[in-house]
């Protein structure tokens, strides 16, 4: 009888035992992202939930529940309603501006032409360069002196010698400046996921428009841009949601100026909490956008999983 | 009703050439099958007419017009893809509709010819669901009804049966034929199931290597072959190719005649051809013999098949006295494969 059949089993197998666990190995596996989404996301997520129905400060040490106060306040604050205001307009136009600019820019890269690659690498970088650097590039682009888009302006001759816009400090001009920043961050990202899109559509289907006579635009309206459809609204959620929680190119080209006039919901809730010292205020300000992320978050996984299984 | 026309017609992709200098004539209301393996181009030169590919160089006419630069709205022509391609996201009237709507048909027109189309193909009571809620026949029939809806000058088929299982493939096959003949519309089809080209086409065309390798009606493909290449793609099993003194010698597996089997008439007179017997498959509607002929060749293999209403009892491993019409012999240049004139066959190496 040689049978060590009962020996107790060693680290390896034990280890190889999970591996081959197909439960444990996902588990295992999942553990780091879940953990990280944890720490970096969910407690300071129910930390601002708490927060915000409390009248904390970054003096106080004994919180005390305050109900729905920060809100009411919120609600009488003209600031908060000009930001409000502001992360409407900010969203809803830079995503609009990004979803047509992101489905021409990437029905232009379906096609074939020399140079396409040198084309791709342009759209692409500015979704890979660093966010705090290309937005000091648009500060000196927006410069009140040295702006290059006013000196190129006049040298074509579209800016009179009496003019001279000062982008980043007239209300309107902010606006339109942060907007414009945005929609050069943002695009790369929408142009990728629409060219994937436009790129599962099998080409039988163009061949058979092509011979049923459909001529460019009903082409476009009728076949591509339906059957992008689903993929289109992916893009278009993530970034109104990565449009009402960001405040990087706020931050970074005019701190919620002039008066104001670019502040939106998430740089207001830096200023108030963090600059201010009000964490319970800004957690309000910070938070009052919930319901409606929330709804687009839900429609975002819905689309996500119907595109799967189409 | 039109005329397809290729003149000379080339396609060169980078590093091969898929479609090699084609010549063909389609006539007015024929159906015409392009058959062949896949590779050799039957599908370039079908999606070159529809202008979906350009040609390298040559020329395609439609109607006597050279089409050449045409793009595929302009010419008149309607195709059936082999996945159907049916828009997933419209209903099945909005699919057969779209072909009328993009040609500019008066909007109340358009729902009479879709019904119309509908009642055509037996789809009436699928008009409202969408692509995906159909079975692969009813596909077939939308892209069909969508392909006939605005009446081209032509129809292009591609393997629009190899998508269904073979059972509706037969039904389906008799179907296509009947609506060309009812719409007498010149219809292009490629396959690479020579049995659908059989039944299908007035005349068949076989291409390899982006030539057409021989043009013809099908009993003339089947019967006449122009070189062995098309000996052997048409025909299952196909045509048994036996190397005698120098030259190939085609017959085809249900021209061997077994001891007892009624010889045909008008055919000439048939000559004894031993054949040794090595195993004998049963398919239920006949049976396929494999062997030698020991006089002849006795190295290469060869396959008859025997009608189910040949009784003769046949056993593995025994030689059997065969008979030929020699007139049913075929003659190929070993070298280039080519069809060479008729020849008595040599005489018996052994008695």
């Amino acid at each position: 009888m040689t049978a060590p059949a009962l020996a107790r089993p060693g680290f390896v197998e034990r280890a190889a035992g999970v591996s081959d666990s197909a439960r444990w190995l996902g588990r295992l596996m999942l553990a780091p992202a879940v953990l990280y989404i944890a720490l970096v996301v969910a407690v300071p997520f129910l930390m601002a939930i708490g927060y915000s129905f409390s009248n904390v400060t970054i003096g106080t040490s004994t919180p005390r529940f305050v109900g729905l106060e920060n809100f009411r306040n919120a609600l009488q604050d003209p600031a908060f309603l000009k930001a409000l205001g502001n992360t409407a307009i900010f969203s809803l136009v830079s995503q609009t501006l990004v979803i047509v600019l992101a489905s021409i820019l990437a029905i232009a890269l379906q096609r074939r032409f020399r140079g396409k690659w040198l084309v791709r690498l342009l759209i692409l970088l500015p979704w890979v360069a660093p966010i705090s650097l290309g937005s000091i590039g648009w500060l000196w682009i927006f410069d009140p002196v040295y702006s290059v888009i006013n000196w190129t302006l006049r040298h074509v001759g579209i800016l009179g010698p009496d003019s001279w816009p000062i982008w980043l400090g007239q209300p309107n001009l902010a606006m339109a400046s942060i907007i414009g920043v945005h929609v050069w961050r943002t695009m790369p990202l929408a142009t990728i996921i629409s060219l994937g899109g436009l790129s599962s559509i099998p080409q039988d289907i163009h061949d058979a428009a092509e011979v049923d006579g459909a001529g460019f635009f009903r082409h476009l309206f009728v076949i591509t841009l339906p059957l992008v459809l689903p993929i289109l609204l992916v893009a278009v959620l993530f970034g109104l949601v990565f449009s009402v929680t960001d405040m990087i190119v706020v931050y970074v080209l005019t701190r919620g100026g002039p008066f104001d006039s670019t502040q939106v919901l998430a740089s207001l809730a830096f200023f108030k909490s963090i600059d201010g010292g009000d964490l319970s205020g800004g957690a309000a300000v910070a938070l009052f956008l919930l319901p409606v992320l929330a709804v687009c978050a839900v429609l975002l996984l819905r689309l996500a999983r119907r595109a799967e299984v189409v | 009703m039109a005329t397809v026309e290729t003149r000379a017609l080339r396609k060169e992709f980078t590093g091969h050439t898929a479609v090699d200098g084609v010549d063909l004539t389609i006539n007015e209301g024929e159906f015409l099958v392009l058959l062949g393996p896949s590779g050799c181009g039957k599908t370039t030169l079908l999606r070159m007419i529809a202008g979906l590919e350009s040609q390298t160089s040559g020329d395609i006419l439609i109607g006597g017009r050279v089409v050449n630069d045409l793009p595929p709205r302009a010419r008149k022509i309607a195709m059936v893809f082999q996945s159907y391609a049916l828009y997933p996201h419209l209903s099945v009237a909005k699919n057969i509709a779209f072909p009328l709507k993009a040609q500019g048909a008066p909007r109340e027109s358009i729902a009479g010819e879709v019904d119309r189309a509908a009642k055509m193909f037996g789809i009436e009571r699928l008009l409202h669901r969408k692509p995906r809620q159909l079975s692969g026949g009813e596909r077939q029939r939308v892209a069909l009804a969508r392909a006939m809806v605005r009446h081209p000058d032509v129809f292009l088929l591609d393997e629009p049966l190899s998508n269904l299982d073979a059972k509706l493939r037969n039904l389906a096959r008799d179907e296509l034929k009947q609506f060309q003949r009812r719409l007498g519309t010149t219809t292009l089809y490629v396959t690479h199931d020579q049995v659908e080209a059989m039944g299908l086409g007035d005349r068949i065309a076989v291409m390899s290597g982006g030539t057409v390798r021989q043009l013809g009606r099908p009993q003339e493909v089947y019967d006449e072959p122009a070189d062995t290449f098309v000996a052997g793609f048409l025909g299952s099993p196909p045509m048994n190719l036996v190397p005698v003194d120098g030259v190939l010698v085609g017959f085809r597996p249900e021209q061997l005649l077994a001891p007892g089997a009624p010889a045909s008439e008008g055919v000439g007179p048939a000559v004894p051809m031993r054949f040794a017997v090595e195993r004998v498959e049963n398919l239920g509607a006949g049976r396929l013999l494999y062997g030698t002929l020991p006089d002849h060749a006795p190295d290469q293999k060869i396959i008859v098949s025997l009608a189910y209403t040949v009784h003769s009892s046949i056993e593995a491993g025994r030689t059997y006295d065969f008979r030929m019409h020699e007139s049913n012999l075929k003659f190929f240049d070993p070298g280039t494969g080519r069809r060479v004139p008729a020849r008595p066959l040599p005489a018996r190496r052994s008695a």
